[in-house]
This record gives structure tokens, C-alpha cells and sequence, in this order.
């Protein structure tokens, strides 16, 4: 059950991994996110299904190691099996045929954007997507957003690659350019939020995949819950897609907050464990 | 299946009770005094997960059999949703057959080892006991001595693994694997269906595992029974959403003919007050979650968990009882119940406010939040809670709390659990817009049948009742497989 066929590494940080799933592949649309487990002692974390191959029964993780137990899931190998994989999660990107299509990402985010912006662009949609990162290393799969998109536009914090400048910056000079009837943005809470301001002043409509803190994925413990619009939302449930400028983001930024120290301290403990074996 | 009293009394005439009853004076009988089970300290306990009642001695069991009258009209049974034989049982551990015993609890009631520890015997079976009703003695400790003719059995390694009638081929699916699920799936291989669970978490149980903590009932216990189960044949398959991974139309082509849903009411609810999304404030699902199915305090486990010194926990039910003894076993300095009625109205099982209290946990009651307030990064530091005085008794027949102006003081806490109820589980019912349900969102099943609008589909549980007990989540998938086998057989023989 669950077993890894393909690993990929796309930067140091940033891992791919090709997963036998053959239910959840059938089953899953753009948009969804699964629920990964790795050991008898791991934790529960979501993750986007990034793409999927029914024929073959498989589905495409891309995984940034950022605390210890994204480090479990990237440090698995060819042949081994994922403890627990349950999906798909969460409800569909809405497709249709909206026009000129602003699609976004940031960091990882750029892998949860992927089918959105293949689904996209095969519903007839003019899409210019850009593709944002601290630096050259971290730009990931740029020759498959190309394939879906009619633009692609990649901005590095340093300028290390494409242009310099933050995604932000590069938003405002394609809104400025052209009417555009839809945004996609995808990526960390921070720049979501400030994506969110900039196609808000172009009164564009624009959602946002949020990636908040998750337990079961399927709506019975409101870990992942914000507010939208006023109102409580759990992100596993209703979304993880909301209208970005009702999302109230800084309450967003908070609660992702909520564990940090703690996670701080295990990941350091994995880090000291690691290095002694 | 319906116990008659005929059927009761034939029972009661078999020679062996007959005996057993010679042997004692009824007069010598209610002498008697109840016995008291043995509990770990409350200052021990608190260090650990331990399960804080230890059970009964066998001659404590003995002693505690002989106080049952043996009545003629046993009405401690109409007090037990599933009708178990008491006084057979009872006098069978009278009797020192204590393997016979738990044979008649197997009967009718598929897990009695967790039946004997979780449910509100005060309020089933003890209520109706002759002792209660007639003489107004302390009743019968008929929940402590299922459980003790339970756990004889199952620590004596004999447990038997009831028969099986020979496979019929016929595949029926179990969504949710809670004491409804598993009773019924229990009771269809035993049919000799082909029986296949799908429960949508990483472990089987249900409420069981991920809900009740192991200082009341220890996940081993659930294990075993599931063990059984599968040497019964049925088959489980767990991270599997039914209506997700795979819905109904998919399994049917798959080759399930009929469906049991119990799939719970395991939806969190919150009050909707100023400043419940500041961090350190979660639900008691979320709460037990991390604790009991993620084991969230074990250091060697990846899930954290927030313990904070000043713990409110919100409600007065079984579940804010567990998250409110979790919290006190987490370390907390203060764990207090925030309840908006008095003592006398609280839900929780009375065994469990009466360990809370010896394990200091603080009851403000006639109480009730009405806005948070954090530090500047977003923790919860201060509540704001009013004072309430009961009014009128409003439609449940409680009174109804009603808040007193301008009495309104803060408290400090750093940790706060919201237990104040749970929504039936939605998944089910949105991914079939052909299922009838209630406004409430429970499905709306036949009561005798347990039949829901699609013919295929049979529901019991919290998933039709609301939240309720497990005893009657356990009925209700025994109902349920009874009637379904009905249905199959009459479908295929037409
Ligand atoms: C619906 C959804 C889809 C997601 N899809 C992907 C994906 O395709 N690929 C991927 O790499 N990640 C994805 N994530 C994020 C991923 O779940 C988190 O990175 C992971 O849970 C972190 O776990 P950890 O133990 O490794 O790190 P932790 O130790 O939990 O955290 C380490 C650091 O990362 C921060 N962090 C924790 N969780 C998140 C989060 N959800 N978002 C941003 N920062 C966080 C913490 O604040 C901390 O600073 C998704 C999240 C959601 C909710
Ligand atoms: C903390 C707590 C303490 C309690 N204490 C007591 C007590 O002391 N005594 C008592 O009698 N009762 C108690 N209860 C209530 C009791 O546990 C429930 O009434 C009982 O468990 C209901 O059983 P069920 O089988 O209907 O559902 P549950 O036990 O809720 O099980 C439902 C299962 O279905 C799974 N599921 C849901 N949807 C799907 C799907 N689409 N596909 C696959 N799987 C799915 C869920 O993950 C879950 O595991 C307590 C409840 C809680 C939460
Ligand atoms: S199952 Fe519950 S109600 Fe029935 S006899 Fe046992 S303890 Fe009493
Ligand atoms: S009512 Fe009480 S005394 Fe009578 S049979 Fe039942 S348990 Fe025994
Ligand atoms: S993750 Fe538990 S409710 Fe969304």
C-alpha cells in the first residue's frame, strides 16, 4: 500500500515523489489535498495532490522540508510505503472558463497551483502564471507551469533568477497591462495576504488555497478553522480555496504560529537524533 | 429481538437458578452492603494515563452477585437499551462461573468490557434495579460486574470467537467503525456476510480510540474486541472515506449490496463568542484527538499538543469531563469545568464528576464565556465569563440557564477547550443527495428497521440520534443487521 515508485529532488529542499494510490488517483480533482502519516508515531499532515496518473494509479506529491515531519515523508525512499494516505481531501477547484486567468505561486505553493493551472488553461483559459522564490535554487517546476500557461513570469527575492522582486511586483505589472478576470495565489500566509491587496485595488476576484494547521483533514477536530468574511470556515471542509479578500489573514498568520516553539525544539531533537546515528 | 417475559421466566426456572437462589435468605440478601471498586489515588493517577478503577476481586464479584434478588420481574433489564439478561448473568458469577457469565452478556451486547466501564448505569439499568426502585438502597453494581465477567474472560485467554454461519458471498459495507459499526458488523459475519469496515481515520474504534481516554477505558480493550472481529472474517480498511476515496456508486459496482453507515456525530461545534480563534483555544475533539489517537504527550510522537497551567474547559458532558482530567493529567495548575447549569443538570457520567472532583478539578458552574482575549501574539490569555441563574425548564426539561446582568469578572487561562455538543458528520449525507436527513443533518432511518430513504441504506448511531451513549450506538447496529439480513434475503429469494 502506498508505495513511493519515483523521488525526484527538485532543489535541496524540495522533494517529488511519485506515490501508488490507485483509489485517490481516480477519485481526485484539481484542488484536492491528502493526509499523510509517516511511521506509528508520526504525524497527521496535508498535502496537495500535485498531480495524478488514473491510468497508472499513481499520485504526485511535491514536499518542502520545512519541519520534521515534511523531513520524514522526504527522506522515504523508492520502494518504501507511506504508513497512512487518505484522501482526496478538501473540495475541488471550481473550472470554468473565466477568461484571462492570473495564477500565482510562491515557494511550494507553486506545486498546489499546477493543477489548477493545467485544469485551467484546458478549460480554454488565457493563463499567465508567475512563479516566485527566494532564490534560483528554490524556482520549481517551471518547465510544467510553462506547458499549461500562455506566460509565465518568474520573480527571486535576490534576482538570482527571472526578475527581482516579489510577486506582488510582478502582479501589478500584468494588471496594470491587461484586464485580467481571474486570480489563482498560492503560497505562504504572508504572501497571500499581500497578493490578495494588490488584486483587491484592481477589484479582480481572487481566491486563495490556504495551508493552515491541520489534525484529520476531514472536519472533526476545527484546527484548520479562520474566518471569512466573519465567519468561522474550517479550511479542510469548506475549503481549502476561499475568496482571498475576505480571508482574514493576519488571524491566519496567528494561528499557524500556535505550535512553533515546540515544533522549533523537535526538529532540532530529530536534527541531534539524526546526526548521532 | 425482543426479550419476552415468558422467554425471561422459563430462563429463570432452569434448576441451576433455581439453586442459586435456595442458597440465600432474601432478607440476608439485601443486608448486603454494595461493594465499592477499588481506584488508583487521585494523586497517583493524575501522573499518568493509568485507568483509574481497578476492577473487582472475584470474591468481591461474588459477594456483589449475591445482593441480586433473582426477581421475578427483572425491571433492571428495561432499564438496559440492549437488553441484556442481568440477573442470569449475575447469578452465574454467583454461581463462580465466570466464563458462563460473560457468555450471556455476549448475547446480546457485543462489547461489554467497554459497556461495563462507559455507561450511565445510573441512569439505565441501576435506575430501574429493585434496590432503587423499591427498597431505596444503593442498587445492584450491575456495570461493575459486567465488566468483571468481561475482563475474566478476555484475561483468561479464552475468549471464545463466536461461530460463524458458512460464508453466503454476499458483500455488505460498514461505514465508520464506532460500536455501532462494530456491532454490526460483528453480528453480520456471524450471518455469514461478507463484511468489509471502512473507517476514514489511520485506527479502528472510532469515539472508542480517538474520543475516550485511557485512564477510562484503555485502547487494549477495543483491540481485543477488534481482534475478535477479524477471526470472525471481517475485513477492515482503514484511511478509507466513504464518499471521498471511494462513494457508494463505486462500491456497488465493487459488488456491496446493502450499506451500514454509522458513521458518527463528530462535528465540533463552537459558541461563535468575540475571540475564539486566538491560539490555545480548540476543541475537545481536536484536544482528545492529539492526546488519545496521535498520543500527543508521549515525547516520542511527533503530534504536539498545547498543556497549559490555567485550563477552562466549556460544558458539562462526558466529553468535557475527559478533556478536563486530560488537561489536569497534561499538568495544568487549574482545570476548571465552565458550566452554564448546576451539578444536578450536568450530562457526565456520575462516576466521572465524582473522579474529577477527587482529582481537584474546579467546577464553576452557573457559568458561561462570553468573549476571549489574547496577548499580542494571538494566545489566549483572559476570558470573559457571566454569571447565569436557572429560569423556566426549556424543551429537554432542564432549566434553562438564563445570564444575570452586569455580573460579568475575568478569569485568567492559557488554555481553553470548547465541549459544548457535536454535529453529525456531514460526509455521508452530501456525497448522496437522495438521503433523506433532518434539519439537523442526522439521517432519517425507520425506527424498527433502521432503513433510510435508499432501501440499501441502513444508519444507527450518533449519526441518526445526535449524540448519544455508545450502548445505544451498539443497538442500534445489532437493530440494524438484523433487519438488513431481513431485507437481503428477502430481495434475493424474490
Ligand atoms: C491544504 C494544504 C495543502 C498543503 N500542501 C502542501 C504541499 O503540497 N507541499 C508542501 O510542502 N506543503 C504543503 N502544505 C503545508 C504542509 O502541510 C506543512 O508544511 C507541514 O504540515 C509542516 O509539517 P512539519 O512537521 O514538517 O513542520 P512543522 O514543524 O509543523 O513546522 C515548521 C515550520 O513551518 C511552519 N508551518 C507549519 N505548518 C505550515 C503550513 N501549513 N503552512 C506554512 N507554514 C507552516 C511552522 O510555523 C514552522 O515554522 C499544505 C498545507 C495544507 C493545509
Ligand atoms: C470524549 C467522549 C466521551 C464519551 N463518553 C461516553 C461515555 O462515557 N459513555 C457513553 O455511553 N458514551 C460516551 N460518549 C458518546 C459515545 O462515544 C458515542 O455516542 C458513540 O461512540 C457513537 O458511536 P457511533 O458508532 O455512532 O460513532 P463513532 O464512535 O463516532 O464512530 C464513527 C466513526 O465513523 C468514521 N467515519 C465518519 N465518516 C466516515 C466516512 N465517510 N467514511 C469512513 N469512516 C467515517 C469516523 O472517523 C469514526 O471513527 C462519549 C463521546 C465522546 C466524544
Ligand atoms: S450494557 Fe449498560 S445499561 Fe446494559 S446492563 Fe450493561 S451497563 Fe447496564
Ligand atoms: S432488579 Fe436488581 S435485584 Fe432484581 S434482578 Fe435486576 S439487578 Fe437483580
Ligand atoms: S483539520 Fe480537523 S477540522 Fe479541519
Amino acid at each position: 500500500m502506498n508505495e513511493i515508485i519515483e523521488k525526484e529532488f527538485f532543489s535541496e529542499n524540495v522533494v517529488r515523489l511519485e506515490i501508488k494510490a490507485p483509489r485517490i488517483a481516480k477519485a481526485r480533482r484539481a484542488g484536492h489535498f491528502v493526509i499523510v502519516k509517516v511511521g506509528e508515531t508520526g504525524e497527521r499532515i496535508p498535502l496537495t495532490i500535485a498531480s495524478a496518473n488514473p491510468h497508472k494509479g499513481t499520485i504526485t506529491l511535491v514536499i518542502q522540508r520545512v519541519g520534521v515531519s515534511s523531513r520524514r515523508i522526504a527522506e522515504l525512499n523508492v520502494g518504501d510505503e507511506i504508513t497512512d494516505l487518505v484522501g482526496p481531501l478538501g473540495e475541488a477547484t471550481h473550472i470554468e472558463n473565466f477568461g484571462t486567468v492570473l495564477a500565482c505561486g510562491g515557494g511550494v505553493g507553486v506545486a498546489p497551483l499546477l493543477p489548477i493551472v493545467e485544469a485551467l488553461k484546458k478549460a480554454g483559459n488565457k493563463v499567465i502564471t508567475v512563479i516566485a522564490a527566494r532564490n534560483k535554487d528554490l524556482i520549481i517546476l517551471e518547465d510544467q507551469i510553462k506547458e499549461y500557461s500562455d506566460e509565465v513570469i518568474v520573480m527571486t527575492d535576490d534576482g538570482s533568477y527571472g526578475e527581482k522582486g516579489l510577486v506582488t511586483d510582478a502582479m501589478e505589472k500584468v494588471l496594470q497591462r491587461e484586464k485580467v478576470d481571474l486570480s489563482v495565489v498560492i503560497g505562504p500566509a504572508i504572501m497571500m495576504k499581500f497578493a490578495a491587496l494588490t488584486t483587491r485595488k484592481y477589484e479582480v476576484p481572487t481566491y486563495a488555497s490556504l495551508n493552515t494547521i491541520m489534525v484529520d483533514g476531514t472536519g472533526m477536530c476545527g484546527a484548520c478553522r479562520i474566518t471569512v468574511g466573519g465567519k468561522t470556515k474550517f479550511v479542510c471542509i469548506d475549503g481549502p480555496e476561499f475568496d482571498a479578500h475576505q480571508v482574514d489573514f493576519d488571524e491566519m498568520l496567528l494561528r499557524l504560529g500556535g505550535y512553533k516553539e515546540i515544533e522549533k525544539q523537535a526538529e532540532q531533537e530529530y536534527l541531534q537524533t539524526k546526526e548521532k546515528k | 429481538m425482543a426479550v419476552t417475559k415468558e422467554f425471561l421466566k422459563a430462563e429463570r426456572e432452569q434448576s441451576w437458578r433455581v439453586d442459586i437462589r435456595g442458597l440465600m435468605k432474601n432478607k440476608d440478601r439485601t443486608g448486603l452492603a454494595r461493594v465499592h471498586m477499588g481506584e488508583v489515588n487521585p494523586d497517583e493517577r493524575i501522573l499518568s494515563n493509568i485507568e483509574v478503577n481497578k476492577g473487582l476481586e472475584a470474591d468481591e464479584a461474588v459477594n456483589e452477585a449475591r445482593r441480586c434478588l433473582d426477581c421475578p420481574d427483572p425491571t433492571c433489564i428495561s432499564g438496559c437499551p440492549v437488553e441484556i439478561n442481568i440477573p442470569k448473568f449475575i447469578k452465574r458469577i454467583e454461581q463462580n462461573e465466570f466464563l458462563e457469565a460473560a457468555k450471556v452478556l455476549k448475547e446480546t451486547s457485543a462489547l461489554p468490557a467497554v459497556c461495563g466501564r462507559v455507561c450511565p448505569q445510573e441512569k439505565q439499568c441501576e435506575a430501574k434495579c429493585f434496590y432503587q426502585l423499591k427498597l431505596k438502597k444503593e442498587p445492584v453494581a450491575i456495570g461493575h460486574l459486567e465488566r468483571f465477567a468481561a475482563d475474566f474472560e478476555r484475561e483468561s485467554g479464552k475468549m471464545s470467537v463466536p461461530d460463524v454461519a458458512a460464508g453466503n458471498g454476499i458483500k455488505v459495507g460498514v461505514i465508520g467503525s464506532g460500536p455501532a459499526g462494530l456491532t454490526f458488523a460483528g453480528d453480520m459475519a456471524k450471518l455469514g456476510y461478507d463484511v468489509t469496515v471502512f473507517e476514514a481515520l489511520h485506527e479502528i474504534g472510532g469515539v472508542l480510540k480517538y474520543g475516550i481516554p485511557e485512564f477510562r477505558l484503555p485502547n487494549q480493550i477495543v483491540d481485543v474486541e477488534i481482534d475478535i472481529l477479524r477471526k470472525m472474517g471481517v475485513k477492515f480498511e482503514n484511511n478509507f472515506i466513504v464518499g471521498r476515496t471511494a462513494n457508494i456508486e463505486d462500491l456497488k459496482e465493487e459488488g456491496y449490496q446493502a450499506f451500514f453507515t454509522g458513521s458518527g456525530a463528530g462535528l465540533p461545534r463552537f459558541m461563535n463568542i468575540p475571540g475564539e480563534n486566538y491560539i490555545g483555544i480548540l476543541s475537545s475533539n481536536e484536544y482528545l484527538t492529539r492526546v488519545n489517537l496521535m498520543d500527543a504527550a508521549n515525547p516520542k510522537t511527533d503530534t504536539p499538543v498545547v498543556s497549559g497551567k490555567n485550563v477552562a474547559v466549556i460544558g458539562g458532558g462526558n466529553t468535557a469531563m475527559d478533556s478536563v482530567r486530560t488537561a489536569k493529567r497534561l499538568g495544568a495548575d487549574r482545570a476548571m469545568i465552565i458550566y452554564r447549569r448546576s451539578m444536578d443538570e450536568m450530562p457526565a457520567r456520575v462516576e466521572e464528576i465524582k473522579h474529577a472532583q477527587e482529582e481537584g478539578i474546579e467546577f464553576l458552574n452557573l457559568c458561561n464565556p462570553v468573549e476571549y482575549f489574547a496577548d499580542e501574539t494571538g494566545r489566549v490569555n483572559r476570558m470573559k465569563v457571566q454569571k447565569m441563574e436557572l429560569g423556566e425548564p426549556d424543551s429537554s426539561g432542564r432549566r434553562r440557564p438564563v445570564p444575570m446582568e452586569g455580573s460579568e469578572y475575568d478569569i485568567d487561562v492559557d488554555t481553553v477547550v470548547v465541549s459544548v455538543g457535536v454535529s453529525p458528520n456531514p460526509l455521508i449525507p452530501n456525497s448522496l443527495p437522495q438521503l433523506e436527513t433532518t434539519k439537523w443533518g442526522t439521517i432519517v432511518v425507520d425506527e424498527e428497521k433502521l432503513q433510510s430513504s435508499i432501501p440499501e441504506m441502513f444508519a444507527g448511531g450518533d449519526i441518526v440520534r445526535g449524540g448519544a451513549t455508545v450502548i445505544l450506538a451498539m443497538g442500534d447496529g445489532r437493530n440494524a443487521a438484523a433487519s438488513m439480513h431481513t431485507y437481503l434475503q428477502e430481495k434475493l429469494n424474490s
